[in-house]
């Protein structure tokens, strides 16, 4: 029987030599003679394993990592003879980091070959839709509502009501626009699905369609990654083969299609407004609202826009039914987010789970602390515009009231882990400097506030009239905060303000008056 | 190594044009077509899309200019594009970005004298948690260090 083994060909795992791995183990497995399938998955999320490689067996699949090019005869040879090796880490499901996680959108990811439409299907793909087809507009606007999914790109706002929005919004044609401009450092579960399972993209697009009235869709990926836009392609071509794109979606009335649409390196473009002008052929400049994009969106048509991570949501609220995924999570947060770990950290991933787990638990016990193994000193939570968290807040939960309570936000799920080595002056500055590099410059508290942040925060960091300068901030924060048109200018002040306060003692000496009330 | 990219010509341009010109909202589809054909955006292809798309030659500018991706002019031979994210600065991306400086005599966003390579900072690949990372001529490098990082530098001189 021809032996199968799997190896992502997820960047993350090509980068650290995923691909020499694979055909390190395509020549030993021609020199011994034993017939080998190599099948090409995405990412566990396990990073610090990658490259993994696992082996179909009559227990389920063995994983073996991390797996250098040279170390390939030898897993080779235990793959064959069920033997030990040291970097057999044994039954892949059965791994404590992946155990412990509630994967409900990333279940197929690493898993599956992306490029397969039927072993998508094989493994309940397209359940979804098929159920969709026989609802009507209402019965699925409903189940998304009754879900309580929120928009996963980091504002939070009920899927639901914007597609209900959009449905209930005549015009002669209307649009479905994923957001997969994933920019903020730290997250890439966009990224890792569009690479590890797309179709459960298309899939969650071809529902909205479905439920709004919408033939066309267009997905927006950020240049920055090729192998998402290459994946996304593929699967997008495997789906109109099959069917379930194009005229007539398995032999319904409904007509449905997708296009892949690659930005050119603005981080703006991740707002939607400006993602839509981007996508119209304009310069990325975000557009005021009123009007909703769900009243006028691209080329002033209703539109629904979702980020990746909610899109990819919907075929199990489809398919297992609005409860079964809003009986995970706290408070108004409802369903699993998908959390990725990353920068200064032993165990870097994705760990999708229900809300509700705490930073610390995330950082410290999931995460196992810093990579260097010095202390942590902060974390980054919700992308470039998030605030900085230091210890002292470690106990709040993963929920995006709870973050807000102590000015912060979740955002996109990333959270970047910073040991005792990190100068917090110098990334209050940073947080300025690239607002100020990736403004639109339509509004000015943005386009202003942000060199002028970088030069008052030079002041202080050289030692000029340190409490001045500090109140300059603050009230330069605070003009960006309330005067900005987009999250850009007016999150940028989570991490300048939260570097302030719970960090004040990189910002220079104190003066008595002025110290911390806290 | 020769370049893999085909001198401006006119013709070429106007063909990639048509190619996408029937596209909703096309500007930066025949952008990105014309950086991969020449390496960069010629300056008379700007009219030639204006004129096709029925825009203005400013507006095209307009686009060309806002968006980090487009070239006016083409690279080094080869681009070597360091993370400068968060994630990366965390796991020591500032001093690899420095040491990559200076073996290469340039500053980030500067291509050598000999043209050969040309050093850009870049802001997230994804791929945060093997930080820091780079990308050497599309091909994506993760869990740099100092030897990584010498390593890929000098294949980029080569």
């Amino acid at each position: 029987m021809t032996m199968r083994i799997f190896v992502s060909r997820d960047a993350g795992a090509v980068a650290v030599g995923a691909d020499e791995v694979a055909t390190a183990l395509e020549h030993a497995a021609i020199k011994s003679g034993v017939a080998v399938e190599v099948i090409r998955t995405g990412s566990r999320g396990l990073y610090w394993l990658e490259p993994m490689v696992e082996v179909a067996t009559s227990q389920g699949r063995v994983a073996f990592g991390p797996v250098a090019a040279a170390d390939a005869p030898s897993v080779f040879e235990a793959m064959t003879a069920g033997s030990p090796h040291p970097l057999r880490l044994g039954v892949t499901d059965e791994i404590p980091w992946l155990k412990r996680q509630t994967r409900l959108t990333f279940a197929r990811c690493g898993v599956i070959d992306p490029r397969s439409a039927k072993d998508y299907c094989d493994h309940d793909g397209y359940r979804g839709l098929e159920r969709a087809l026989t609802l009507t507009s209402d019965e699925i606007l409903t189940e998304v509502t009754t879900s309580g999914l929120r928009g996963r790109g980091g504002a939070g706002f009920p899927t639901g009501i914007k597609w209900t929005t959009v449905a209930q919004a005549s015009a002669d044609r209307k649009y479905i626009v994923c957001n997969a401009d994933e920019g903020d450092s730290g997250t890439f579960a966009d990224r890792m699905i569009m690479e590890g399972d797309p179709l459960v993209v298309i899939e969650g697009m071809t529902i909205a369609g479905v439920a709004v009235g919408a033939t066309k869709g267009y997905i927006y990926i950020r240049s920055e990654y090729p192998h998402a836009v290459a994946a996304m392609n593929a699967a997008i071509a495997a789906a109109r083969r099959t069917g379930y794109l194009g005229e007539r979606i398995l032999g319904s009335s409904h007509n449905f299609d997708l296009e892949v649409r690659v930005g050119a390196g603005a981080y703006v473009c991740g707002e939607e407004t400006s993602l839509l002008e981007s996508l119209e052929g304009r310069r990325g400049i975000v557009r005021a609202k009123p009007p909703l994009p769900a009243h006028k969106g691209l080329f002033g048509r209703p539109t629904v826009i979702n980020n990746v991570l909610s899109f990819a949501a919907i075929p199990f609220i489809l398919a297992g039914g609005a409860k079964a995924y809003a009986d995970f999570g706290m408070g108004r947060s409802r369903g699993t987010m998908p959390i990725q770990l990353a920068g200064n950290i032993r165990y870097g991933g994705l760990f999708e789970t229900a809300f509700g787990v705490t930073l610390g638990e995330l950082v410290d016990d999931i995460g196992g602390g810093t990579l260097t193994g010095r202390p942590v000193r902060a974390a980054q939570v919700g992308g470039p515009l998030g605030a900085y968290f230091p210890r002292t807040l470690f106990d709040t939960p993963f929920d995006y009231e709870a973050f807000a309570v102590r000015d912060g936000l979740i955002g996109h799920g990333g959270i970047v882990v910073f040991d005792d080595g990190v100068d917090m002056a110098k990334q209050a500055r940073f947080a300025m400097e690239f607002c100020a590099v990736e403004s639109c410059g339509k509004c000015t508290p943005c386009r202003i506030g942000s060199t002028r942040g970088v030069e008052t925060i030079d002041k202080i960091i050289n030692g000029e009239r340190i409490a001045e300068n500090l109140a300059v901030v603050e009230d330069l924060c605070n003009t960006m905060k309330f005067g900005s048109l987009c999250a850009l200018g007016g999150f940028t002040p989570y991490p300048v303000l939260s570097a302030l306060k719970h960090f004040r003692e990189d910002f220079g000496p104190a003066p008595v008056t002025l110290q911390a009330a806290e | 190594m020769t370049s893999a990219y085909e001198p401006w010509n006119e013709a070429r341009g106007a063909a990639i044009i048509a190619e996408h010109d029937k596209l909703e909202g096309a500007t930066l589809v025949i952008l990105h077509a014309m950086q991969e054909a020449f390496g960069y955006v010629p300056e008379p292809a700007i009219p030639m899309i204006a004129s096709a798309l029925r825009l203005s030659r400013a507006e095209v500018h307009g686009v060309f200019t806002f968006y980090h991706d487009f070239r006016s002019e083409p690279a080094g031979r080869h681009v070597l594009k360091l993370c400068r994210a968060e994630a990366c600065q965390a796991a020591g991306g500032d001093a690899l970005a420095a040491r990559a400086e200076a073996k290469l005599g340039v500053s980030l966003g500067n291509t050598t004298a000999d043209a050969r390579v040309t050093l850009e900072p870049i802001y997230c690949l994804g791929l945060c948690a093997t930080a820091p990372s780079a990308m050497l001529d599309g091909r994506v490098v993760g869990r740099l260090d100092e030897s990584r990082l010498d390593a890929l530098v000098a294949e980029a001189q080569r």
